[in-house]
């Protein structure tokens, strides 16, 4: 038997080959690149995906796991003749252990599913990536998927307590445990963010936090993103620590009053304030804050004076995507990060790159975390716009690492930015990083041609 | 063996590269991580000091590895920031590197996790002498393999740190800490099993055996008071400490275990709370909501947590302080990569 026939064997009728049936797996949601996977197969249990590693391992086979696709990064893009392997459906919760505070689950457990589970026992998973109704914890994991909290709660990375593993080799191992602490390497949280590179979590084991008694959320409009920016500092300065802050431009208000109609004002720069924790806290600081943006020049300030409220408020930030997505035929997101301080200096230098290139560019970002989401607006059928598109997201992206930030806060390097990596690695980190993955991957199977750079493997 | 006291990064290099097995010392609070072995050159970080960038706007510093926790803390407190994982033995002299490479956390880090949750970035020298970055300096980053976070715990296994970022939070205005006793420990894991499922916002959760709970609030005076209110209507009236900073000190400096040969710790959860007390163990205190055990022990208590299968660290008073040592691909295959030639602990 060769290695489609044993494939086949192991998953019966759950190996898919069909020029239609791998269509939908040809990419991921960074729609630019896209591959002709061999196969797809489709494993229900921890066991059959160990038993597909193995088959590629023997056979020399590449192969890519994936959840839900919503990569950003071109992360679960297939590669050429090699397999998908397709968690999906590996979509069970295992266990929710209220007492323990935890939740052990499959990693094609989408997200948001884990907080709704949760929910009686009045606890919540924090992660909340804006793709959490679709995006599974696999791929949260193997990215160190963030979201609007990450300042005050960490990434997916403080979550995730244990992991059960495939190596790339075939072999299964279990890092950390079910405690908030551990002894000996903290290899589970090592492995999160390795974006598949170094194996697959077959099951994963996950921290529950308490949720939050009150919420106190404001809405605060400025005659321009730098006021906005500004605001943000002063709250910073008054010794705050708000579980959210985000801030949204001209044009991401625009598009996202086309699509859901929030009532946001029309002015340009939005900022979304959140303060969370017991109800008397919360009071305290929402005097602290409303001093603070009173004196920030704020043009206008709502506050939200009950749930419905709240989730309006939030409604236009966290359909800002797709919204932004109606005024352009394509876009490209990006996910830089700068320091909090060096926010205004990062968004004029974006406005003038937006205007040097002649391609608009919307920002909707969290900036508690410094954590930007420049919307590079083109045209993919208009000749060299693509190109042109791609070639302003790395200017943005060059500015973040200049600034003293990152390439990426949440979405990860995957195909599209490890040209980028060695902006802000040194030859060294990026041999480092090598190495590991060739000591545990010596066929260098497990997602290949992401986060490392040709250049370095060719000088290695 | 000698002893090599680097005074820079490239000395680091330089003395990795020069002696086949090392093992890095910081303040040498935790002398069974610390002390060199056969055949081991000690390289003394404790000249490798000091503040490198600290921004309290964005709430991140960077220092050496040798600096001592307690010298960023006065840095930190005078801009109304601390470190929320409350290193333990900062008064003892434990500095920053020696508290990331042993995994340790203190008992405030209930309220906003631990170790593991504020360390942002690293430099290091590998077994084969090389400078290699993992993380970066701002609190949010998915870029490259996160070499920071496989430092947590390592015991220096993957290489000597030189360089540490950490994120860091604004410090409690005020603080209030509420001592319950309850009659037996039945009773107090009771408590304490309802507490942790309570949106309560504690900056610290210990459990004192037999049965006595410690609970601290901080915030805003005016909530603080009306808070501890709220648990002494849930919890009764209690022991309120007023003054509770000494005594919070005392606790994350191991004060407990002094007179204890053996300090060990071990990850814990509520429902293995009352295994572990069946236990010899020595003077012991549980923090976080029961999710750790720091406890004095003698020969006997070691061997019984072995015996039961209960992973450990022993920081002071063993030969071997690693119970399970880590094995697995995993671990092997990251070993054999940053450290091929074995100059380093573990493996």
């Amino acid at each position: 038997m060769g290695f489609l026939e044993e494939l086949k064997a192991l998953l019966p009728g759950r190996v898919l080959t069909g020029e239609a049936e791998l269509a939908p797996y040809e990419s991921d949601a960074l729609t630019a690149y896209r591959k002709r996977p061999l196969a797809v197969a489709l494993p229900e249990r921890k066991e059959e995906v160990l038993g597909a590693v193995r088959l590629c391992h023997q056979y020399g086979v590449p192969f890519v796991a994936r959840g839900s696709g919503t990569s950003l990064s071109g992360g679960s893009l297939p590669v050429e003749g090699g397999v998908v392997i397709a968690l999906n459906r590996m979509n069970r919760i295992l266990r929710l252990d209220p007492k323990a505070r935890i939740a052990v689950v499959e990693p094609g457990v989408v997200n948001l599913k884990v907080s709704q589970e949760a929910a009686p026992f009045g606890l919540y998973y924090a992660p909340d990536p804006s793709s959490q109704p679709i995006s599974t914890l696999g791929g949260n994991v193997a990215f160190n998927s963030g979201g609007a909290h990450c300042l005050k709660y960490g990434m997916t990375a403080n979550h995730v307590l244990g992991l059960e593993v495939v190596t790339p080799t075939g072999e299964v191992v279990r890092l950390g445990g079910e405690s908030l602490e551990g002894v000996g390497p903290d290899l589970h949280g090592f492995f999160v963010g390795t974006e598949g590179l170094l194996g697959v979590a077959v099951e994963i084991t996950l921290r529950l936090l308490p949720k939050p008694e009150a919420y106190h959320t404001v809405l605060a409009a400025y005659p321009s993103l730098e006021a906005a920016g500004e605001a943000v500092s002063r709250v910073i300065r008054a010794g705050l620590l708000p579980g959210a802050m985000e801030i949204m431009d001209r044009l991401s208000i625009e598009a996202a009053e086309k699509a859901v109609r929030a009532g946001y004002p029309p002015v340009e720069g939005l900022l979304i304030v959140e303060l969370e924790g017991p109800k008397e806290e919360v009071a305290e600081e929402a005097l602290v804050l409303e001093g603070v943006l009173r004196e920030s020049g704020a043009l206008e300030l709502r506050v939200a004076r009950d749930e419905a409220e709240r989730q309006a408020i939030w409604k236009g930030r966290k359909a800002a995507f797709s919204a932004v997505g109606r005024l352009s035929p394509d876009y490209l997101v990006q996910d830089g990060v700068v320091p909090r301080s060096r926010l205004g200096e990062a968004l004029r230098e974006i406005q003038r790159l937006s205007r040097e290139y002649g391609l608009r560019v919307a920002n909707v970002f969290h900036a508690g975390d410094g954590n930007l989401h420049p919307l590079v607006l083109y045209d993919g059928k208009k000749p060299g716009e693509l190109e042109r598109a791609e070639a302003l997201a790395g200017e943005i992206l060059r500015l973040c690492v200049r600034l003293g930030g990152s390439l990426t806060g949440e979405h990860g390097i995957g195909v599209e930015k490890k040209g980028y990596m060695p902006e802000m690695f040194a030859p060294e980190d990026l041999l480092a990083m090598e190495e590991v993955k060739r000591a545990l991957d010596s066929q260098g199977l497990a997602n290949r041609g992401k986060v490392l750079p040709e250049v370095v493997r060719a000088g290695a | 063996m000698p002893a090599l006291r680097p005074e820079s990064p490239e000395e680091v290099q330089e003395a990795v590269r020069a002696y086949p097995r090392l093992r890095a010392r910081g303040g040498g609070t935790k002398p069974a991580l610390s002390t060199p072995r056969e055949g081991e050159a000690l390289l003394d970080l404790s000249r490798l000091r000091g503040l490198l960038a600290y921004e309290p706007e964005e709430f991140v510093f960077t220092a050496f590895a040798g600096t001592p926790v307690a010298e960023v803390e006065e840095a930190l407190r005078a801009h109304g920031q601390y470190l929320p994982f409350h290193p333990p033995l900062a008064g003892k002299g434990a500095t920053l590197g020696g508290t990331v490479a042993a995994g340790l956390s203190g008992p405030l880090r209930h309220r906003f996790g631990g170790l593991r949750d504020f360390l942002l970035g690293v430099r290091f020298v590998d077994g084969e002498g090389r400078m290699v970055r993992g993380g970066g300096k701002v609190v949010k980053n998915a870029a490259g393999f996160p070499f920071h976070r496989l430092m947590v715990g390592s015991l220096g296994a993957f290489g000597v740190m030189v360089e540490l970022s950490f994120k860091v939070f604004p410090r409690p205005r005020t603080t209030r800490t509420l001592r319950v006793r309850r009659e037996n420990l039945e009773e107090a894991l009771a408590d304490l099993e309802r507490l942790r499922l309570l949106p309560l916002d504690l900056l610290a959760l210990d459990l004192v055996p037999p049965a006595t709970l410690e609970l601290r609030l901080g915030g805003f005076e005016r909530s603080v008071e009306a808070r501890l209110k709220r648990l002494q209507d849930l919890l009764g009236e209690g022991e309120v400490l007023a003054e509770d900073g000494a005594h919070w000190e005392g606790v994350r400096d191991l004060g407990f275990l002094e007179a204890s040969p053996i300090w060990v710790k071990v990850p814990a959860k509520p429902h293995l709370i009352p295994r572990l007390e069946a236990l010899p163990l020595g003077p012991r205190r549980y923090l976080d909501g029961g999710e750790v055990l720091y406890a004095g022990a003698t020969e006997e208590g070691l061997k019984a947590l072995k015996e039961a299968g209960l992973p450990h660290l022993v920081l002071r008073g063993a030969e071997t302080p690693l119970f399970p040592e880590p094995q697995g691909a995993f671990f092997a295959g990251v070993k054999k990569a940053l450290d091929p030639k074995g100059r380093f602990p573990l493996g």
